[in-house]
């Protein structure tokens, strides 16, 4: 995979063509049209060889882990804990038993806030996330504050969407047991000053969990250089698999927490008197795992690698500020989140067009658009819109795709006017 | 544009969605619901004035979009002045006109046929039938909001 330079002037300085190449839906056809794939926030397409490395698990290998003595036991093994492996090459975290396999950033984070947060917590105690948290980063800290009587304090954002430094200093008091917050906001693109974020919280003692969902795509995740003490993250937003994602953790708070989920494959002995767990990262993998979804996602973190977060990110910044440019020329359109600091996604109003006919007309346009709140409800109450459309990018978009876009619209606008 | 996108939204839709009717609170109300679409965060409540077994005014308010809009519009319409039975009746062939791929013209749903290109568009259905399941739920008591995601 070499980066292929291209003319100056309307073409991208990188050209996506030879990654496009590597996605083989990206050559289906919607309502007669070429796809033009710009959902990539909600997920990722999926590369040959990730699509191979399913197929070869599946073809070659398939047997349960940990378990029995025979060779296709002792492969699937070796390469469920070859894809670990690779996870913590690619978060540069310092041991591979810190790399809990789980479902997804939502279960990541339920884990910690059921395994972690609940038995810490006291009432009037605090947990501190921002206006911008998905869903999956809000949910399970209210049902750990509904279980133990503690509370939930919100860092606002600017009228940019900007994380707030000082309102985050703010809120940091000696009643906060957690900081819990997003790397990369889905709803606006606002990347947070993590490493900032993680320094402030850990000066005040506190653990900071954050929702890397977004961000493992489009940012070079570190979670050394970070320091965070949880890191959450899905397969599938990064060009893996569904139904597979990553809890990285320190060894020292794995291990002084409980178990998530009761089953095999997390107990050391078992009796009816009592149970012994097994060591970390054991103890947080209940049941067979997801075998053939962490080889893809292995295979997923190998193709990133070789594409280069670097190149990505420079495409993804061009794809974003030609986007936002051409998208502002037409008249009754807000782009909502323009902080300074922001990555792979613009959303936007259209004057007396709601997102769901936008999404409606750009969909018959074969550009293919989130539309809605997101998963993100207080975010659109904080703008006071009832949602917005959203255009999120991946490395294997082009400036052709954001002129579909612009143009689909357009018409969208002139049909309503 | 393609055809079925003509055909989704059609001048009416358009007319109503930009200008609807009766979205207003009423004076008077004898039944009321709310709905809520938690898929795209939709509401709309629905407001009722019943007596002697008859409509005498139906009302909405919220804000959603052009299919959603302008089907509580026409359905406002449709209800103000009809029998309580013949207006369940409407919402019956409504939800089958919407839903049903297969389903033969409606002429008792008169204006109401314009929505009919919606089921070209399986997710945008909900969108056209929240105001009905609101005035259902409105008719037949229950306090708590309807939800799309709800059973039927």
């Amino acid at each position: 995979m070499s980066l292929a330079l291209v003319g100056a002037g309307r073409e991208a300085a990188v050209s996506p063509k030879l990654w496009r190449d590597d996605f083989p839906i990206l050559g289906e056809r919607v309502h007669g049209k070429l796809l033009a794939y710009l959902d990539n926030a909600a997920t990722t397409q999926k590369p040959q060889a990730v699509i191979n490395a399913l197929a070869g698990y599946y073809a070659h290998d398939n047997a349960n882990v940990h378990r029995g003595v025979h060779t296709l036991s002792q492969r699937a093994t070796d390469a469920y804990e070859a894809a670990r492996a690779k996870v913590r090459g690619f978060i540069n975290a310092r041991q591979a038993e810190e790399i809990v396999f789980v479902r997804g950033a939502t279960e990541a984070i339920n884990l910690v806030a059921a395994s972690f947060a609940r038995p810490r917590l006291a009432p009037g105690d605090e947990i501190v996330l921002s206006a911008m948290e998905h869903h999956s980063n809000i949910v399970p800290w209210q049902l750990a504050c509904a279980a133990t009587g503690a509370v939930l304090k919100v860092v606002p954002i600017g009228d940019d969407g900007a994380f707030l430094p000082e309102a985050y200093e703010a809120l940091l008091g000696p009643r906060t047991k957690l900081v819990a917050m997003t790397h990369l906001s889905n709803a606006l693109g606002t990347v947070t000053p993590a490493r900032w974020i993680v320094e402030r919280a850990h000066a005040a003692g506190v653990p900071v969990l954050l929702d890397g969902a977004q961000a493992i795509s489009h940012l070079a995740v570190d979670v050394g250089a970070l320091d965070c003490d949880f890191y959450a993250f899905s397969g599938h937003k990064v060009f893996g698999p569904t139904g597979i994602g990553v809890l990285y953790g320190k060894a020292e708070r794995l291990r002084s927490m409980v178990p998530y989920q009761g089953g095999g494959d997390m107990i050391r002995t078992v009796t009816f008197e009592e149970s012994r767990f097994a060591d970390i990262p054991y103890r947080f993998e209940a049941g067979t795992p997801n075998i053939a979804g962490a080889v893809g996602l292995g295979a997923a973190l190998d193709y990133v690698s070789a594409v280069g977060m670097g190149a990505i990110a420079a495409h993804e910044r061009e794809l974003v500020a030609y986007a936002t440019r051409e998208l502002e020329r037409i008249p009754g359109l807000r782009i909502v989140g323009t902080a300074r600091e922001k990555a792979s996604i613009v959303s936007f109003t259209l004057e007396g067009v709601h997102p769901h006919d936008i999404g409606t007309i750009v969909d018959h346009a074969g550009v293919a658009i989130r539309a809605g709140h997101h998963c993100a409800m207080p975010v659109m109450q904080r703008f006071g819109i009832p949602g917005t459309a959203r255009a999120s990018f991946a490395l294997y978009n082009t400036l052709d795709e954001v002129d579909a876009l612009v143009a689909g619209v357009d018409e969208a606008r002139r049909m309503f006017r | 544009m393609t055809a079925a996108l003509r055909e989704l939204y059609q001048d009416v839709v358009f007319d109503h969605a930009r200008a609807p009717r009766n979205r207003r609170r009423p004076a008077r109300s004898s039944h009321r619901a709310q709905g809520h679409n938690p898929l795209c965060g939709d509401k709309v409540t629905v407001h009722l004035d019943v007596a002697d077994g008859v409509i005498r005014d139906a009302a909405f308010e919220g804000e959603g979009c052009a299919i959603a809009t302008a089907s509580a519009s026409l359905m406002t319409e449709a209800l103000k002045g009809k029998p309580v039975e013949e207006a369940e009746r409407l919402l019956e062939g409504f939800h089958h006109m919407v839903t049903d791929p297969q389903a033969a013209a409606h002429p008792e749903l008169g204006k109401l046929e314009v929505l009919a290109g919606v089921r070209e568009f399986p997710v945008r259905v909900k969108c056209a039938t929240l105001a009905w399941h609101t005035f259902h739920a409105a008719l037949h008591g229950g306090h708590a909001p309807v939800s799309t995601e709800e059973g039927q």
